[in-house]
């Protein structure tokens, strides 16, 4: 067991770290975000990734998508910390990989190339719904949806395509079927 | 149509929706309109402090002292960050504040203009919530939430900020509504079927305790009140957290006295050999626990908390009962005396043999000191205040380090609301300013601040607000020329490395008091002691008393870095086979 510099945790006793996707309904007021992400930072929880807009105009209510990890403690302790916040609703948990749910990122992609190497890039991408969003002689702009180690793969699948840039968003996640969360 | 009100007017108009009857501040530029209005409001009467973080710290005495939120009024930029203090201090110990602070004119915002600071991004970590008023309209409804934010659920500071020209700007006002719930966010989340959970827990339990906090304090005065039937009808031994000294009598033969750090041997050995842990309103601060991995191994805990996240944060528990102390402790006495009318007769039996080994835990007479005849020791020194005051419904603040662990140990409170101390935060400073809060909110009772010389030098300028109103405060200096807690580390922890831990070139405290314009007096030796303290109490004026102790006097017993409870160094004796090694040294 490896010593600790602190005493009054143990880290033989650490749980196992689990990926979580959290989903918090806010007010959509000025500071929400920084109170949200404050959080995070000021209690030492960490966050993978983010994505936030407004889901209901007409109430103010904006959805943050946070992507986590933390022991079964500590993801407790985010939901429960999230929920004191004055603008926050209601706060979502779920597993990564929780079949219920349904996970999406997206990522726009940028290639330059021959024609030949932007057909093989299209190939590539071809599972994850890749839209043509631009195309001149030499480059071409894709967009796919799918899930975070998926996008990690076909990035570097088409490195030797000529890919030049990548832009990322966060995760979203939603339940499947007929069932909203309350 | 109706009339309109500055922006300046709605503030007062709020407060008095709101009942305050005091505001404790600084004026400056940004909150000039609010300070002109307040000639208008005789009912609110405005308390000048000397900086702001003591106007901070005089609303959390006025408040833990009466029950009401305290208000404070700072000017933007500076006056904001030096309240930042008292809000974190208020965060840490969940006394509610509202504060009221100016901002530089909406067009300026964000052009670096002068004592312009982000007054929302700085309080944003400890507050329960703060606004920016960028429109006058939300003014009245925003100040009317603070108000209800800060005083519901567990209570806590929170922030108005509001623009220069926001105070000039008119609006309607919108009377105030009390709202039932904050975005659905309800107190009391338990049920019955808890309550009968706990019960049948409690009859089963042989080796029980009562591990109470300030949650109890925070409750209300009934709560106190029925924590005293719960454990009456009950017959268990009950431990308070530095928090909730009050709560429960002092001097009732069922209280094993505080716990902690520097709590009693037996307070800390019954709740490391417990088989019941009923936690109500305490969080499981490091101070408590100790080590957490050896802490009460043999228990089941029951936590009784109306803050969600305090569940399961440091120690996992077996039973949560989410909800104010009050209304959780009724329901459980009711519920006993309708189902098990003879709890306590058939508990006596269970419990017996747990209170034996009580006994001989409090024959080791853990507070115990060597007194002497020559120099008088802090402990010794309090022991008399307690005694020459204990009549009197003293309320009493301390600073911090070993005089307020010895105030702590040493002087028994028996009502709720009469002891003020900065726990969470460990705030130097903080007693003297929360003194002149408590004798606001009581002019006619004895208040007096345990200090220690170096923490009231952080606060000293508040004596002259004290003078300023005629707040008779005593301020009952434990001078042992050191910052005695890190003294005291270092000696155990540092190889008796003191360093910068002494302060050379005290002022003589005496004269100090009588620049002032309140009266000095200093006591040297333990046999003119009484005769002292008995003079200060009569002084109808602001004392400073400088009480010279013992220089090198430690704060036993105590749980030794990375320790857990039944590891306890009782005295200077015990020191040598119970060292603190390797990784208990780099904990705080």
């Amino acid at each position: 067991m490896a010593k600790s510099k602190s005493a009054y945790s143990d880290p033989g006793k650490k749980g196992k770290l689990d990926t979580h996707i959290i989903v918090v309904w806010v007010d959509n007021e000025a500071g929400v975000l920084a109170r949200v992400a404050g959080l995070f930072s000021g209690r030492g929880y960490n966050i993978e990734s983010l994505a936030v807009a407004e889901v209901d105009p007409k109430r103010g209510i904006s959805r943050i998508t946070i992507v986590t990890t933390g022991t079964p403690q500590v993801i407790e302790q985010i939901k429960l910390q999230l929920g004191k916040l004055i603008p926050v609703h209601k706060v979502a948990d779920f597993m990564r990989g929780d079949k219920k749910i349904i996970f999406k990122e997206m990522a726009l992609l940028k290639l330059v190339g021959n024609t030949s190497k932007r057909n093989k890039a299209l190939k590539v991408c071809k599972k994850f719904n890749p839209v043509v969003l631009d195309k001149t002689q030499k480059s071409v702009v894709l967009q796919i949806t799918a899930l975070r180690r998926e996008i990690d793969t076909v990035m570097g699948d088409l490195k030797k395509f000529g890919l030049v840039s990548v832009s990322r968003t966060g995760a979203v996640a939603m339940t499947r079927g007929s069932e909203i969360f309350k | 149509m109706s009339k309109l009100y500055t922006g300046a007017e709605i503030v007062f108009k709020c407060m008095e929706d709101q009942n305050v009857e005091f505001i404790f501040g600084y004026p400056g530029g940004a909150v000039l309109p609010i300070y002109d209005e307040l000639k208008n409001h005789e009912g609110i009467k405005h308390i000048l402090v000397r900086h702001e973080q003591g106007a901070g710290h005089a609303a959390e005495g006025y408040a833990r002292s009466c029950g009401k939120p305290g208000v404070v009024l700072v000017t933007s930029g500076p006056g904001a960050t030096n309240v930042v203090t008292a809000l974190t201090d208020a965060y840490m110990d969940s006394i509610p504040l509202v504060c009221i602070s100016g901002q530089v004119p909406t067009h300026l915002i964000g052009t670096d203009a002068f004592q312009e600071c982000d007054t929302t991004g700085i309080t944003r970590p400890c507050t329960k919530h703060n606004w920016l008023v960028k429109d006058v309209k939300d003014l009245a409804k925003t100040i009317h939430k603070a108000f209800e934010v800060a005083t519901s659920g567990r209570p806590g500071p929170v922030l108005v900020d509001i623009p220069k020209d926001i105070q000039f700007q008119k609006a309607k006002y919108t009377n105030f509504k009390k709202q039932k719930k904050l975005n659905g966010k309800s107190n009391n989340r338990f049920s019955q079927k808890d309550i009968d959970k706990l019960i049948e827990m409690m009859s089963k339990a042989t080796q029980p305790i009562f591990y109470t906090g300030g949650g109890v304090i925070n409750s209300g005065p009934k709560a106190s009140q029925q924590l005293r039937e719960l454990v009456s009808i009950t017959g268990f031994p009950i431990t308070s957290t530095l928090q909730g000294l009050g709560s429960f009598p002092g001097d009732d033969n069922q209280f094993l006295g505080m716990l902690g750090m520097h709590g009693t041997y037996e307070a800390n050995n019954a709740m490391h050999d417990c088989d019941l842990m009923i936690n109500i309103g305490a969080r499981f601060d490091d101070r408590i626990t100790g080590k957490i991995d050896e802490f009460s191994p043999k228990s089941k805990k029951v936590h009784i908390d109306i803050d969600p996240s305090s569940i399961n944060k440091n120690v996992k528990v077996d039973l949560p009962i989410i909800g104010d102390v009050s209304d959780v402790i009724s329901l459980l006495i009711k519920t006993i005396k309708k189902n098990k009318p003879n709890f306590l007769k058939s508990n006596k039996e269970n419990t017996s043999k747990w209170w034996e080994q009580i006994a001989k835990w409090r024959s080791v007479n853990s507070l115990n000191f060597v007194n002497s005849d020559k120099t008088i020791k802090p402990q010794f020194a309090i022991q008399r205040l307690y005694e020459l005051t204990k009549n009197k419904d003293t309320f009493i603040t301390t600073e911090v380090g070993q005089h307020q662990m010895w105030a702590a140990q040493h002087y028994k409170f028996d009502k709720p609301n009469r002891w003020m101390t900065s726990g969470g935060l460990g705030t130097m400073g903080y007693g003297l300013p929360a003194a002149v809060g408590v004798q606001i909110a009581h002019p006619d009772k004895l208040v007096v601040d345990i200090a220690g010389e170096a923490s009231v030098l952080m606060t000293m300028q508040e004596m002259s607000t004290a003078v300023q109103y005629n707040l008779p405060i005593k301020i009952f200096i434990l001078n042992n020329e050191y910052m005695g807690m890190v003294r005291q580390w270092q000696e155990l922890l540092h190889e008796k490395n003191y360093s910068e831990s002494y302060t050379a070139a005290l002022p003589n405290f005496v004269k100090l008091a009588e620049a002032y314009g309140c009266v000095g007096i200093r006591a040297k030796t333990p046999d003119e002691l009484d005769q002292k303290i008995q003079e200060m109490i009569d002084i109808k004026k602001p004392v400073i008393f400088d009480c010279l102790v013992d220089k090198e006097e430690n704060c036993f017993p105590m749980i030794p870095s990375g320790k857990p409870h039944n590891q306890m160094l009782l005295g200077p004796n015990d020191q040598e086979e119970n060292k603190i090694t390797g990784k208990g040294k780099t904990l705080v």
